[in-house]
């Protein structure tokens, strides 16, 4: 077993594109949960759409990347306006069951072999890369150190990933310390408490899903941008996954989806090197590698199950300020 | 009327509206014509298909596509696919498929389509394409429309009554706990793995009318079991139903894997599974499995409904679902009827999960997840926490899911469903909440 290289894997994910991803989506659930209280379990559903009108807009369209990348955003914010006019008026729990019924819907249509032309059905959509390729500024070469070496269209990935994610940090940063957040928080405590003051509850939710799911849906585009969009990637688990990360960070909290998702991220990587290496070590005996592989899995499940129970706050979250208040 | 319940009303229709747009949306969005794209930069554009018969792959069957580059053979491998690579896209290519290699009796029917043996497809923008052949038995015989009908709604209501038994389940624990029980699935999944351990030929091969009430009673058993451990102690925490409902999640994750971790990724199928179908009326065929599968869904059910309207226990658990404080005052154990609701919950998603295996076919880790939106669906259409609604609701999906494959594809099938049930919660969010307020 060779544990440096495992150690160097974990470390590599620190700046992998699918922990920038889920970041991002992360920081929309918070916007969604963590803040307003919408119980959004079709997360994965926003992350398809943006992926797919990335994917679809540079192959089927031949527009530049970035325009393709707004075309994703803009479809996402569609798409919540589309779903939040009928469900925003519906009580937690129900809301979490049309949102998730809402995402199977979505990645049942892309799934479909009726679109085959434009989503590639089953086998997803690739080789949408060269527009932002060829956008690099950077000369080829291989650069960084350590675990953190990649070549010039990997670091093109990360730089524009992570400065993504440092834009959305900063605005759900700002707005949060706005007076809109305030109202954001106070329907998460007491939606009629807010209704009495004369607000309109049902706008501040509809504009806490548009923006989460812009969010989400820029996290689909980031972990779609080094390699493809596959419709298996977008099913229910990576709802799951992403409350996960969420939860474990800390719901209402601006950083708490970022440490969330780093930790979820490192953790996977290391678990999915270093389980099968203890097999073929023989220290878990009864299992084959296979099988270590999906202990990790099982372990998610069981976190997710321990955090909601005993630290519903999350790492960074304040206790006082309780996000599970209904 | 109020005013609220008239600008409720009109929202209503609003939003059907707004449903309907988003739909209107995402197709137009996808079916736009493609305009001609720049280069090609790696793939080269590509045609496939899959032969089957009856879900069977055949191999060896030759196809010929003909247009820009020239013309390609290519035959189906052991899992009934094809693929070739073609140079050009936005041209038109013509599949041939060869019916002399077609095994006897056996051709490519299509009604609408005179020449069904051939097809011309366009390589669109997307630069993949795929072709299947309407492959079936006999002389280019066609079912007529109505055979094609009546043999959906036969096959919905057998679905529908096997949905029932699990939703009803989901049902009464939604409405004695508030716990909106996303592991429901995985104890449908354990129903299914638990007869696959007693009876399948590789583990103890136990005959079938043992082991598969032994598998119910162990699924009952799971449900006592997860009660105890976990649902009873997190109700003497108080803790929140939102919570509960992401702990459900959680669990039905660790379940659903630890599955996968134990029978792997792939499929295995029950004894008796691949039974001749009978001929039964018009286009109407069931195997015997099938008809027993149904006859004992509506045993059940009728069993259960008796169960619950008659006894002093289906009272209590009535009275529990209503108003648990209330039904606490009055000298209900609460605990013990939410425990023995678990069981029953657990003992019926059991049996749904072996019928289930025959209706799919087969047994695979996350089948019950597949089908949890659907009992959700369902347990939302009839009404919650009311078990006749779960049953109603469960039969108007399974004829739902079924019959709406006779005009879109198959593979959209459960969209159809989950859509009915975005649509249902518009029309009755008063009952919803007017029921939680009720309660205080």
């Amino acid at each position: 077993m060779d544990l440096l290289q495992i150690l160097s894997n974990s470390a590599s994910s620190i700046l992998s594109p699918a922990t920038m991803g889920y970041a991002l989506a992360a920081l929309g659930l918070a916007v969604h949960f963590g803040y307003t209280g919408l119980i959004n379990m079709g997360i994965a559903g926003f992350m398809a759409i943006g992926a797919y009108g990335y994917a679809i807009g540079v192959l089927t369209f031949g527009l530049e990347w970035w325009v393709a990348a707004i075309v994703g955003l803009v479809a996402s914010a569609i798409f919540a306006v589309i779903l939040g006019i009928p469900t925003l008026r519906l009580r937690g729990d129900y809301l979490a069951i049309v949102t998730i019924a809402a995402a199977e819907v979505v990645r049942l249509l892309f799934l479909t072999t009726a679109f085959d032309e434009y989503t590639g059905s089953a086998d997803g959509l690739s080789g949408y890369h060269s527009s932002f390729r060829s956008a690099n500024p950077l000369p080829q070469g291989t650069y960084g150190f350590g675990p953190f070496t990649y070549n010039e269209t990997q670091w093109w990935v990360r730089i524009m990933g992570l400065v993504t994610l440092g834009i959305a940090v900063l605005v759900v940063w700002m707005l949060m310390r706005s007076p809109w957040g305030r109202v954001l928080k106070g329907v998460r405590e007491d939606e009629d408490a807010v209704r009495a003051l004369g607000k309109n509850v049902y706008a501040y939710k509809m504009q806490s899903l548009v923006l989460g799911g812009v969010l989400a849906a820029a996290g689909g585009i980031v972990y779609a941008l080094p390699s493809a969009v596959s419709p298996g990637v977008y099913v229910t688990s990576l709802t799951f996954f992403v409350w996960t990360a969420l939860l474990l960070g800390g719901a209402a909290t601006v950083f708490g989806p970022l440490l969330g998702s780093l930790i979820f991220w490192v953790l996977q990587t290391f678990l999915s090197n270093f389980l099968p290496a203890l097999v073929s070590a023989g220290v878990l005996p009864f299992m084959s590698q296979i099988q270590a592989g999906t202990l990790r899995f099982i372990l998610v499940g069981v976190a997710l199950m321990l955090l909601v129970i005993f630290m519903p706050q999350g790492i960074l979250g304040n206790k006082k300020e309780l996000t599970f208040v209904k | 009327m109020n005013p609220k319940t008239a600008a409720a009303r009109r929202s209503r229709g609003g939003t059907l509206l707004t449903i309907g747009a988003l739909f209107g949306v995402l197709f137009a969005f996808m079916s736009l014509t493609a305009s001609p794209a720049f280069a090609a930069d790696d793939d080269p554009y590509r045609i496939s298909g899959n032969v089957q018969l009856d879900g069977e792959p055949l191999e060896g069957v030759r196809l010929v596509i003909d247009g820009p580059g020239g013309e390609q053979e290519v035959e189906t491998d052991v899992a009934g696919q094809w693929r070739v690579g073609v140079p050009e896209r936005g041209e038109t290519y013509t599949v041939t498929l060869d019916e002399d290699t077609l095994p006897e009796g056996i051709a490519v029917v299509n009604p609408e389509d005179d020449t069904p043996a051939e097809v011309e497809v366009e390589v669109g923008a997307g630069g993949r394409v795929t072709v299947n052949f309407f492959i079936g038995e006999g002389e280019r015989s066609v079912t007529s429309f109505a055979d094609q009908l009546i043999q959906r709604i036969v096959q919905g209501l057998s679905f529908g009554l096997m949905l029932a038994l699990a939703a009803v389940g989901l049902s009464l624990v939604f409405g004695t706990t508030g716990i909106s029980n996303f592991a429901h699935g995985e104890m449908v999944t354990f129903g299914a793995i638990a007869a696959l351990a007693l009876v399948g030929p590789a583990s103890l091969a136990l005959p079938v009318w043992i082991g598969f009430p032994l598998a119910v009673i162990l699924s009952a058993g799971l449900g006592l079991v997860l009660d105890m451990i976990l649902w009873r102690p997190l109700r003497r925490r108080r803790v929140g139903v939102v919570q509960l409902m992401i702990v459900s999640i959680g669990l039905s994750l660790a379940l659903r894997y630890t599955f996968q971790f134990f029978i792997g990724g792939g499929t295995s199928q029950l004894p008796f599974a691949s039974e001749p179908k009978i001929p039964l009326f018009g286009a109407v065929q069931m195997s015997v499995i099938d008809m027993v599968s149904i006859a004992i869904s509506v045993i059940v059910i009728v069993a259960f409904a008796v169960l619950l309207t008659r006894s002093r226990l289906g009272k209590a658990t009535r009275a529990i679902s209503d108003n648990p404080s209330l039904a606490a005052a009055s000298g209900i154990d609460v605990d013990f009827v939410v425990r023995i609701v678990w069981v029953i919950a657990g003992g019926l998603a059991g049996l749904a999960g072996i019928l289930y295996a025959y209706y799919r076919p087969g047994i695979k880790w996350d089948m019950g997840s597949q089908v949890l939106l659907l009992m959700f669906a369902a347990v939302i259409l009839g009404g919650l926490g009311t078990a006749y609604g779960a049953l109603v609701g469960a039969i108007i999906v399974g004829l739902l899911v079924e019959v709406s494959s006779l005009w879109i594809p198959a593979d959209l099938k459960y969209a159809s469903a989950l859509f009915i049930l975005i649509v249902i919660l518009l029309f009755r969010p008063q009952g919803i909440l007017g029921r939680r307020e009720r309660i205080g």
